[in-house]
């Protein structure tokens, strides 16, 4: 990155940049929104919730006694009679990972003010999203269905379900209050809050389209998880 | 002090360290610092009552309400505690107490002194109150979220203490919760009790994330001007090191929680092996328990920290200031506080030696946790050489201190004991180690939070707490402390097992009853004497000195407000700008025996005062 400068401070390139900024008084990382900086520790924190659970889930089913069921069975869709593994879950992380990529654009459009675009980029973002955890209620449903239980499953070790259900859902969940996040702030966008400046309903703070950047990070990190979710119970 | 300030350099890339005038001249470009970076902080000021107090966004209403909980919560395990000793010293008196009931206070006892009371008080009371005020910033960063934060943690607590009225009461299982008996039947509230305490324990963790999220952008990025990261008073780094660390190792107690949770609601098996009950063979099977305890002490080792290092911080303020010296060896505590924050995340299975492992991982876990004891040394030769040759008052609140650091050292020797694996399986699960802990994280880290109270509750309340009752609970809770501490390592090393409601015949018995008794009194009038605090407060409020501003001679931030108690805002129309750190006590050639941060080197150019 070329050096840039900021409030009459020059950023320096690499670590002797990185360290004047450390040296330095009033930020330590020049220029960046308090809520930004303030999202990534908070996924910091959450990377470490979801490790827990991925690092308990490998530990859990490198010890239980029943063999795991086969995943790639267990998993699959069955198109015109033919068993096909893995389909559901390639539609899934499509829409989920296009959806970062809308939510990417939107925060560009943002940036350029550009409200409509920046509206309609959200919304596609949350539709996406509401898609994904819709398609995460068929995939519940039918391994109910099959008899798939937190407590125990017909395909082999209990733990399978424990840990499908557990991981999952919470990942589930963390969409679905990214989904809630996103038709707000497309309301927000489009009835003009980031433009005039209008005062959040609760915390009264002055809106500004940083925080489309900031539930943006949220966004990608929510995907992020998803892809590691896939490749450590579907690819496994 | 020797390098000179070149003229003609320009100012953008500097850190304004470099740019202190040299002694001895005065310079015109001496007294620069860089202009403010973050725009005047946007403040929502109440207009009700209920907005003022209540549901408050101030971070100083905060910090006195996590304060208020906390000490609430610690009252109800300070009676708990009571409880147990009256069992163990008296139990013809306890009649009244089955053994479930004394599972569940030891239970309560532990996980409230531990998170509800140390964590909260240290992190959500001090955190709340100082940070702001002593890096220079007109709020916490995120003020909405911080007043969710006290609620959530408000709510936790409510429901902790709900426990106690449901059927089956609250849980018995040890704070450790180790399952499987935790959550089995036979095991005092198994049912209602186990479920709400993780309930509120995950509304503690998430509570506390929001605090902490504040903690740290705080003073990571809303500094005032001149406020380098190494000007910054310890207080503030030992409350942001803990709360690096309380944001990583809460994740695993949250998880552990969850899990727990839908083993005890869903019958999931995620820490239940195969269980055998009476003949019968249970529902559950395949789980781990070592994976919860592994969990639980990836989180409760940092939780040690998290209670201790704030601790270390503030008493390094304390004795900086009482003993009107700089601390030595400023940088040094700053990397030892950082030092110890990243190791004690690679020395939890130190909790587990008797739990089984490969003898190489034990090796392992003890190399690490003697690796600790090099950098909390530092920090204790460094208090001491601050004492060194100071002009020491012996107040209040150095008496605190120097009941800190004593009581500090003998609990971190026993430490050493137990961080050896060879040491530790004769004396796991006795009183040696609950004599450890008790010296290293309870009482020590309470000795801090007494001089904390002492020392700024004039800032608080404007008015001065008495002297004479403060000596007294001081000295009380002192040789209280030790009579009831310093026997428990005796009944360690004969074999007493804790945890254990009574001795019955066992050859225990004799020697260890009248012990037992003694310890039971001397508990009894110390939890007594912390009465003589609250009374002390309730008749300052009433009828206490009033307090002149910095009645101390502190060079923080926090005594230079534009009123006390600092209002909403903290600073008046501008925020101050800090031209060097809080340590310039007694330097030679200075007018008086401080130099406030605020203080411009041109105003103390002929003293001998040092770059900063």
């Amino acid at each position: 990155m070329s050096e840039q400068k900021i409030d009459g401070f020059e950023l320096k390139p690499g670590f002797k940049g990185m360290a004047s900024d450390t040296g330095s008084d009033q930020t330590m990382f020049k220029g960046v929104h308090w809520g930004k900086a303030m999202m990534w520790i908070f996924l910091l924190s959450d990377t470490f919730v979801f490790s827990c659970f991925l690092i308990s889930y490998m530990k859990g089913r490198g010890s239980t006694i029943v063999d795991w069921p086969n995943t790639s069975e267990v998993f699959s869709l069955h198109v015109g009679g033919v068993p096909v593994p893995l389909l559901l879950i390639a539609i899934m992380t499509f829409v989920l990972i296009t959806s970062s990529g809308t939510m990417a654009l939107a925060v560009k459009y943002g940036y350029e003010k550009n409200r409509k675009m920046c509206g309609w980029l959200i919304l596609a973002t949350a539709v996406g999203g509401l898609t994904f955890v819709g398609m995460q209620v068929f995939e519940w449903s039918k391994l109910i269905h099959e008899g798939v239980r937190p407590w125990g499953n017909p395909f082999g070790a209990a733990q399978f379900g424990s840990f499908f259900f557990m991981i999952t859902g919470f990942h589930g969940f963390h969409v679905s209050i990214g989904v809630i996040f996103l038709f707000i702030y497309t309301y927000k966008v489009f009835a003009g809050h980031y433009d005039s400046k209008k005062r959040g309903w609760f915390t009264k703070m002055k809106g500004d389209y940083v925080e489309i950047e900031i539930l943006g990070l949220y966004w990608h990190f929510v995907d992020l998880v998803w892809v590691f979710i896939f490749a450590f119970f579907y690819l496994w | 002090m020797s390098d000179e300030y070149d003229n003609n350099k320009s100012y953008q890339a500097q850190s304004s360290e470099v740019l202190d005038g040299s002694a001895g001249s005065i310079n015109p470009d001496m007294d620069y610092v860089r202009p403010a970076e973050i725009p005047e902080q946007d403040l929502y000021h109440a207009h009700s009552f209920i907005e003022k107090w209540i549901f408050c966004q101030d971070a100083k209403v905060i910090g006195v309400q996590y304060f208020l909980t906390a000490v609430f919560t610690g009252i109800v395990g300070l009676i708990l505690s009571w409880l147990m000793r009256l069992q163990l010293g008296f139990p013809e008196l306890a009649g009244f107490m089955t053994a479930e009931h004394y599972y569940q206070f030891v239970t309560m006892h532990g996980m409230i002194m531990v998170v509800y009371f140390l964590t909260a008080l240290f992190l959500g009371g001090f955190g709340n109150y100082l940070i702001p005020l002593m890096v220079g910033a007109r709020d916490m960063v995120f003020p909405y979220v911080n007043m969710l934060s006290f609620w959530m943690f408000f709510v936790a607590v409510a429901v902790l203490m709900a426990s106690f009225f449901v059927p089956g009461g609250p849980t018995g299982a040890g704070w450790t919760l180790y399952p499987p008996q935790t959550i089995l039947e036979g095991t005092p509230g198994s049912g209602m009790g186990i479920l709400l305490m993780l309930i509120s324990l995950s509304l503690f963790v998430i509570g506390f994330t929001m605090g902490g999220l504040n903690y740290m952008i705080t003073i990571l990025q809303a500094r005032t001007r001149g406020m380098t990261l190494m000007r910054m008073p310890l207080t503030v780094w030992g409350i942001f090191t803990a709360t690096v660390l309380a944001m990583l190792a809460f994740p695993a107690l949250l998880v552990s929680a969850i899990m727990m949770t839908l083993d005890k609601v869903l019958q999931t098996s995620f820490f239940m092996p195969t269980i055998l009950k009476a003949g019968e063979v249970l529902e559950y099977g395949g789980g781990s328990p070592i994976l919860f305890q592994h969990l639980f002490w990836f989180f409760g080792h940092p939780e040690v920290y998290i209670v201790a290092l704030p601790a270390f911080g503030i008493v390094s303020d304390l004795i900086s200031v009482h003993a009107r010296k700089n601390i030595f060896g400023y940088r040094m505590m700053v990397w030892a506080i950082v030092g110890i924050g990243g190791l004690s995340f690679f020395v939890w299975a130190h909790h587990m030696y008797v739990s089984g492992m490969n003898p190489w991982f034990g090796f392992f876990f003890a190399t690490t946790t003697l690796i600790i004891a090099v950098p909390t040394a530092m920090k204790v030769y460094n208090w001491i050489l601050t004492l060194w040759r100071g002009n020491i008052r012996i107040n209040t609140v150095m008496l605190w201190c120097l009941g800190f650091i004593v009581t500090f050292v003998n609990g971190g020797i026993t430490g050493i004991f137990l961080g050896n694996v060879s040491v530790d399986v004769p004396l796991s699960d006795t009183y040696f180690v609950i004599a450890h802990f008790h010296m290293v994280m309870g009482i020590a880290p309470l000795m801090v939070i007494m001089g904390a109270v002492y020392h700024w509750f004039p800032l608080v309340a404007g008015k001065m707490l008495h002297e004479g009752l403060g000596k007294w609970h001081f000295w009380i809770t002192f040789l209280g402390a030790y009579s009831i501490y310093f026997p428990m390592h005796y009944l360690g090393f004969i074999g007493v097992p804790r945890r254990y409601f009574e001795m019955y015949d066992s050859p225990y018995m004799t020697s260890a009853v009248g012990m037992n008794e003694f310890i039971s009194i001397a508990a009894f009038i110390v939890g007594a004497a912390q009465f003589i605090l609250v009374f002390n407060i309730i008749k300052t409020l009433k009828t206490g000195k009033k307090a002149e501003q910095n009645p101390w001679k502190a060079n923080s931030l926090e005594w230079y407000t534009s009123t006390v108690p600092p209002e909403h805002g903290n600073f008046g129309e501008r925020l101050p700008v800090v031209h060097r750190w809080p340590y310039d006590f007694s330097v030679p050639g200075a007018k008086d025996d401080f130099i406030p941060q605020t203080t411009a080197p041109s105003e103390v150019a002929n003293t001998e005062v040092e770059k900063t």
